[in-house]
């Protein structure tokens, strides 16, 4: 445990390195900002709009009750966008991406694709780390708009199924006391679940031993591990930004 | 095509001891490869042959000894000095390495794009010459999964020649080939001697290419250099491992 505390701060360190040192792999940036963000556009907004039709239908019944209805657009996109939005497309994303960063730098490791950039003068830290790093964490806070979007969309379509709310009427009470404190800092924090989910993963898939087997080991504990740090981090950073925002 | 700069000595060893924890792998290790030389490890399974490769380009790090590597004594050098010598050698791996997610083309342009100072017009001519000049000049936007053994490895040896090395090394090239795929390999890592000068180091425990394409055989055994010397000393040797390794493998 030690050990592989020691050996993840190492590779944090020439991963932050690699990514402030010149030249800069532009190509490859793009287009792993394209195969984590672009092809993870679907599923963060199915998981955000599932969120958002979940928590009309559930948090309906219980305002009802305190003869609070109306308060329901604005508890959807509070909830959304203070909390369940950040943490549904960490989580969302830490599963695909996470899996697939893993899986994939594992089989480059087993099959010495990794020894052979080395071998012919290429830095791994920079040219498959640091692109996959970076483009987690551009990708993710516009994720997490995509998800509040889809869930406050579909927020407003389970409301309205059960009880007609035009959309406008339905956004102008929900964003009635929004201000941008309430949905920039949750918003940006997903950029550390990115540095989470892209570090860990790369680092799992870059140790990678032991063949296949290996392989599904490291895209398991890549998966594991970011979600596991998400949540935590989670915890922090809804403090921090409690205390500063 | 342009010739490969020369190196007297491209690769010198001395000393070379690597463990893997109680496991001693190689041990005492000292050889020098002259220029244009090819030279041939040979051993059996687990001898530490591939180990000796990995350590020569620095993938791994011995536990003593010393290895200049195209001028360059890569343990006490910078990451820019290693990469530079790293620059004037040639890799091609047991399992040729190929980046999965690129083309034929793109693979073989890849050490191109990143060290070599070509339009694209340039490079994508380079490449077809690359290519051509291992047989493939056709289906080059074929993905590493689409191509047979022996393709995959003219890919890597094309993609380990573009950059014009001094110094090539092989690990096991001719490695679950067919007879006349393995004698094509052979084939072409002979050319490059002859046709551009260029040193190899091959380590295989294919006897028969050994004798084909060798100028000098180095055997491992129990971590240590048993034997160093060409073909001919090797039959004369009364060494009772090389005798026995000789008559198991005719």
């Amino acid at each position: 445990m030690v050990e592989w505390t020691g050996e993840l701060g190492q590779f944090f360190w020439r991963v932050t390195k690699a990514i402030f040192s010149r030249p800069f792999e532009w190509a490859e940036f793009s287009r792993q900002l394209d195969a984590i963000g672009a092809r993870s556009f679907t599923l963060v907004a199915l998981a955000g709009a599932a969120t958002g039709a979940v928590l009309a239908l559930q948090t309906r019944d219980s305002l009802a009750r305190f003869g609070a209805k109306s308060m329901l657009p604005a508890v959807i996109v509070f909830s959304l966008v203070k909390e369940t939005g950040p943490i549904i497309t960490g989580l969302v994303v830490s599963g695909r991406v996470g899996a697939g960063i893993g899986a994939e730098l594992g089989s480059m490791r087993v099959t010495e694709q990794i020894d052979a950039m080395e071998a012919s003068a290429v830095d791994p830290d920079k040219y498959l780390a640091a692109t996959r790093v970076l483009a987690c964490i551009v990708a993710m806070p516009l994720l997490t708009i995509a998800a509040d979007f889809f869930g406050i969309l579909m927020g407003w379509v389970a409301c309205t199924l059960a009880d007609p709310v035009p959309l406008k009427l339905f956004l102008s009470n929900g964003f009635h006391n929004v201000t941008f404190d309430d949905i920039l800092p949750p918003t940006f924090k997903t950029a550390i679940f990115g540095l989470i989910i892209g570090v860990v993963s790369c680092f799992q898939g870059m140790r990678t031993r032991g063949g296949t087997e290996g392989v599904g080991r490291s895209a398991t504990t890549s998966v594991v591990l970011s979600s596991l740090f998400i949540i935590v981090a989670d915890v922090l950073l809804v403090q921090l930004i409690i205390t500063f925002f | 095509m342009e010739q490969p700069t020369h190196l007297e000595s491209p690769i010198a060893v001395a000393g070379l001891r690597k463990s893997f924890g109680t496991q001693i792998v190689l041990d005492g290790i000292t050889f020098e490869l002259k220029s244009g030389e090819v030279t041939c490890v040979l051993g059996r399974s687990g001898t530490g042959k591939s180990v000796l490769l990995k350590l020569l380009i620095g993938l791994e790090m011995p536990d003593a000894g010393s290895i200049r590597l195209a001028g360059c004594d890569i343990l006490s050098a910078s990451p820019q000095e290693l990469n530079e010598a790293r620059k004037k050698v040639g890799f091609l791996f047991q399992q040729s390495a190929l980046y999965d997610s690129m083309s034929i083309e793109e693979n073989v342009a890849f050490p191109l794009r990143r060290h070599a100072k070509f339009s694209n017009t340039e490079r994508r001519d380079r490449v077809h010459q690359l290519l051509g000049s291992v047989g493939l000049d056709r289906d080059l936007d074929k993905m590493p999964s689409d191509i047979s053994g022996g393709m995959r490895k003219r890919v890597g040896l094309a993609r380990a020649i573009a950059l014009d090395p001094a110094v090539v090394m092989f690990d096991e090239p001719t490695a679950g080939l067919d007879p006349i795929t393995a004698a094509e390999i052979a084939k072409l890592i002979v050319e490059l001697r002859e046709q551009r000068h260029i040193s190899s180091i091959v380590v295989t425990h294919d006897v028969h290419t050994a004798r084909t394409i060798a100028d000098r055989l180095i055997v491992l055994d129990g971590g240590k250099a048993l034997f160093d010397g060409t073909f001919d000393d090797l039959n004369r040797s009364k060494e009772p491992f090389i005798t026995q390794f000789m008559k198991d493998a005719a």
